[in-house]
């Protein structure tokens, strides 16, 4: 064999290997969608998506009450983890002198490491006690009694906020980062102080980075499944408080996965296709503000 | 270029320890048994001694009994490996039908579809099924019909059944797992809704949890996880202990059933034998309720 | 307010948020450690679990981690590095990249319960002839497919900042397109990739959700790929969760202290990797 018919043989080789990402990718829509599917045609996708009662073992299959959770859910981590996580970024690239650098960055490299049941057993034996002692001693009068159990929007949040911590610090951190020397040389010289250089030259020039941070922080809140149902509470009911508990999609799948049959698990094959679509618009609206974002600067 | 090399070297020296202590622990093993490799084909009596390999799958709930059991029963027998995988008591049930596993655990009841496939059930334990609240509750007793109420969510507060008050948190199991089932079946009846709001936990240990966080809660686990963290109450007047669930008094438990189609092979057999014989229910008997 | 003062508060609120960055880490951190670290001993490490986790160590579990971590990498690695070398030196930006990076950033989103489902119903059900149900290989295989995207990117970057004038010697020089990957890109280049590899030993030793699908859960020594086993992720939950009893979550906080452990021990090398060997 000469070499030439070697390296053809060689970059085929290489781009198989190349397009196994892609081949997985529809590997797993292809099954989820096959095995989910047609329960979905069966109940209908409307009564599946919009439908508020799930009753799987008699046959109701309502899952809008975990959609509306799961948004919940990651809508207040998101509140708490990014500006605690974009704050924590640029103390980390303009203030933080190199000692403390040299404490924080491994830190937040083992927050990322640190496996999620750890941190759901955190959350179910200290976050959620401390959620109820203050639902029960300074809200009682407030809140509904089911409202008032630990068990919340707000614990669930809590705990992902601290999980999504390590990707908004670092690609914001980045981010900021790669902004050029000079604006920052130009706005000081111009006799802004380093807060309005920051928040003036900096934040905006990094800005598509920090977008970027928190959809991937969204993703990972989105995805998140052992923790939460560990601290969410579980039930399916249409969330309208923060100290309400909610069921997510992928806790949905989690806690039913392990015992459910027939009719049951296709409905939990088609709560994932759901969980798969969000999760693949999200990914394209991201890499459309991300092209948007380098197009303009 | 002297870095590098020093990388590799450091890269191969990480390799080769990860090889050693995986070679190692791996040679410490009963499994490494040939007859692992000879598959379930020579499964047979020859000469006295019974050889093969035995596969287990289902329940994880009933996976750990299950491997205690199979690490004695294999003590015993060398020639046989039995190995037990987890992944839930459908696809255990399912595993069975289909014959890639010998034996199919599961930990509730099967359902209808599932009984039409014609599985062989035997009963190797049962769990019973404490209802429990938090230790500073005062409530020690509770008949089934108060139980049935509160559950159901037609008895909201426990001042309508104790001294305590408060709302009452209720934490249940989630839908297809055997304790819900059971739980269903003989406290709440068929038509009877748990109430909408409940928390719900997958697991034993969350709803413990929860048990003792949470005064005002109330839930249902596996009696075998009882300790003083929480506190069992007694139903219509019986509390749940090995005697009353084996007399049949106390009323709320499930069993553990392994499944099998048709005739199970030599090995499979011997295995169930060794299960329900004296000494493997004395194993069961650590944490379940043995059925003999 | 002056300018001054505002200075002052903003810089003040950001070490602030420095501060409560690793005030919360030091609190799961320390929370965990102190539970667990009572717990960890020479027995712990070396005996195998008894009472179904609740008594004894987790040596077993031990080994099934690094057998399942070898495993998987041994399986994503080539296939990672693969396609890093064509992204990088085969192709220009254009349709198929375009595919092929679509494809990767869509598996990278994926959460890992789908990844489980799939992996349940694709290797552990309709393969079930060569990985046998519920085994490493069926777990192993999962996992591969969820660590691919991390080890493309950072091969990808490795890659790329190998000089194009090595390339061009060695080419000059009358080596092959093939060779010149062989001998001159990847070696100066394994650093970078080492990284990425250790980085996903990170995200395989963490995962729980999708094993407990796919793996199993055996918490028996593994004497084969076919054989069903628990990584400590996943020992931790089980044990935690479904026994639930004191001195099961005295066992499952050990487990989790020696998790956190490995996971600083893995983290540090790559950060000892990249100082003195990228730059």
């Amino acid at each position: 064999m000469n070499y030439k018919t070697k390296e053809k043989i060689y970059e085929k080789i290489l781009l198989t290997s190349a397009f196994v990402s892609v081949i997985t990718i529809i590997l797993i829509g292809g099954f989820v969608f096959k095995e989910g599917a047609p329960l979905i045609a069966k109940v209908g996708l409307v009564k599946f998506l919009f439908g508020t009662q799930w009753f799987p073992t008699s046959g109701e299959y309502g899952i809008f009450p975990m959609i509306l959770g799961t948004f919940a859910v990651t809508l207040v981590a998101l509140a708490m983890g990014v500006p605690l996580g974009v704050s924590t970024a640029i103390f980390l690239a303009e203030f933080a002198p190199p000692k403390v650098t040299r404490v924080v960055r491994p830190a937040v490299e083992l927050l990322a490491g640190i496996p999620s049941v750890v941190y759901g057993l955190f959350g179910m034996v200290i976050v959620n006690d401390i959620i109820m002692y203050v639902e029960r001693t300074y809200l009682a009068g407030i809140l509904k009694p089911e409202y008032q159990r630990g068990y919340s929007i707000l614990s669930a949040s809590i705990i992902l906020a601290i999980m999504i911590l390590p990707t908004v610090i670092n690609i914001s951190e980045d981010a900021i980062r790669s902004v050029p020397n000079e604006y920052k040389e130009a706005s000081l010289a111009l006799g802004a102080t380093e807060w309005q250089t920051i928040y003036k030259v900096l934040l905006p020039a990094a800005s598509s980075g920090i977008v970027a941070a928190v959809v991937l922080g969204m993703g990972r809140a989105i995805g998140e499944t052992m923790a939460v149902i560990m601290v969410a509470g579980n039930t399916v009911a249409v969330p309208d408080s923060i100290f309400a508990p909610v069921r997510t999609l992928t806790g949905n799948i989690a806690i039913e996965m392990g015992y459910a049959s027939g009719d049951h698990v296709r409905a939990l094959f088609a709560t994932g296709i759901v969980l798969f679509v969000i999760i693949m618009v999200l990914n394209s609206v991201a890499t459309f503000i991300a092209k948007k974002g380098v197009s303009r600067s | 270029m002297m870095t590098l090399k020093r990388f590799k070297i450091v890269v191969i020296l990480v390799a080769a320890l990860v090889v050693t202590v995986a070679v190692v622990g791996c040679s410490g093993s009963k499994s490494e048994d040939k007859a692992a490799t000879d598959g379930t084909e020579n499964a047979g009596q020859t000469g006295g001694q019974i050889k093969g390999t035995v596969k287990v799958a289902g329940s994880s709930s009933v996976q750990p009994l299950a491997e205690e059991l199979a690490e004695a029963f294999m003590e015993k027998n060398q020639d046989v490996t039995v190995s037990v995988q987890g992944g839930g008591s459908s696809a255990g049930i399912e595993s069975a039908n289909k014959g890639t596993a010998q034996i199919g655990t599961s930990s509730r009841e099967l359902k209808p579809e599932e009984k039409g496939y014609g599985l062989k059930e035997t009963v190797i334990a049962k769990d019973g099924i404490a209802v429990i609240v938090n230790s500073g509750n005062k409530v020690t007793a509770l008949t089934k019909e108060q139980i049935k109420k509160i559950f159901a969510g037609e008895v909201k507060d426990w001042s309508e059944v104790g001294d305590l008050k408060g709302p009452i948190t209720v934490v249940v199991r989630e839908e297809g797992s055997g304790t819900r089932d059971a739980f269903q079946e003989i406290v709440l009846s068929k038509e009877v809704k748990f109430i909408s709001n409940a928390v719900v936990q997958n697991s034993t240990g969350a709803i413990k949890t929860a048990v003792t966080k949470d005064i005002n809660a109330i839930g249902f686990i596996s009696s075998g996880s009882v300790d003083s963290a929480v506190k069992a109450l007694s139903v219509d007047g019986v509390l749940p202990s090995e005697a009353t669930v084996l007399n049949g008094s106390y009323k709320i438990s499930r069993p553990f059933l392994f499944l099998t189609k048709s005739e199970p092979d030599a090995a499979a057999k011997a295995f169930i034998d060794y299960v329900l014989s004296e000494e493997g229910q004395k194993i069961v008997s650590e944490k379940f309720v043995k059925v003999k | 307010m002056s300018v001054k003062t505002t200075q002052k508060m903003a810089k003040a609120a950001l070490w602030t948020a420095g501060f409560c960055t690793v005030a919360v880490l030091s609190l799961v951190i320390g929370y965990v450690m102190f539970e667990g670290i009572p717990h960890v001993n020479w027995q712990f490490l070396t005996m195998k679990p008894k009472k179904m986790g609740s008594e004894g160590g987790i040596f077993p579990i031990i080994v099934s981690t690094i057998y399942f971590t070898a495993l998987t990498l041994a399986i994503a690695t080539p296939i990672g590095v693969g396609a890093a070398i064509y992204l990088t030196e085969y192709t220009r930006e254009g349709k198929i990249t375009k595919i092929i990076r679509f494809g990767t950033e869509a598996l990278a989103g994926i959460p890992s319960i789908v990844f489980g489902l799939f992996g349940f119903a694709f290797f552990v059900i309709a393969l079930e002839p060569i990985t046998r149900g519920w085994s490493l290989l069926s777990g192993a295989l999962t996992g591969a497919t969820m660590i691919l995207p991390t080890l493309i990117r950072t091969s990808e970057e490795a890659i790329k900042t190998v000089p194009v004038s090595y390339r061009e010697g060695s080419l000059a020089l009358g080596a092959t397109k093939w060779q010149t990957i062989c001998r001159v890109v990847l070696p100066s280049a394994l650093p970078g990739i080492v990284t990425g590899v250790i980085l996903s030993i990170g995200r395989v030793v963490g995962e729980t959700a999708a094993l407990m699908l796919t793996l199993g859960g055996s918490m028996r020594m593994p004497g084969s790929i076919f054989d069903s086993a628990r990584t400590m992720s996943m020992h931790l939950y089980l044990v935690a969760l479904e026994v639930g009893t004191k001195p099961a979550l005295d066992k499952a906080f050990a487990t989790a202290t020696v998790l956190i452990l490995t996971i600083f021990i893995i983290n540090t090398t790559a950060n000892w990797l990249m100082k003195h060997f990228i730059s």
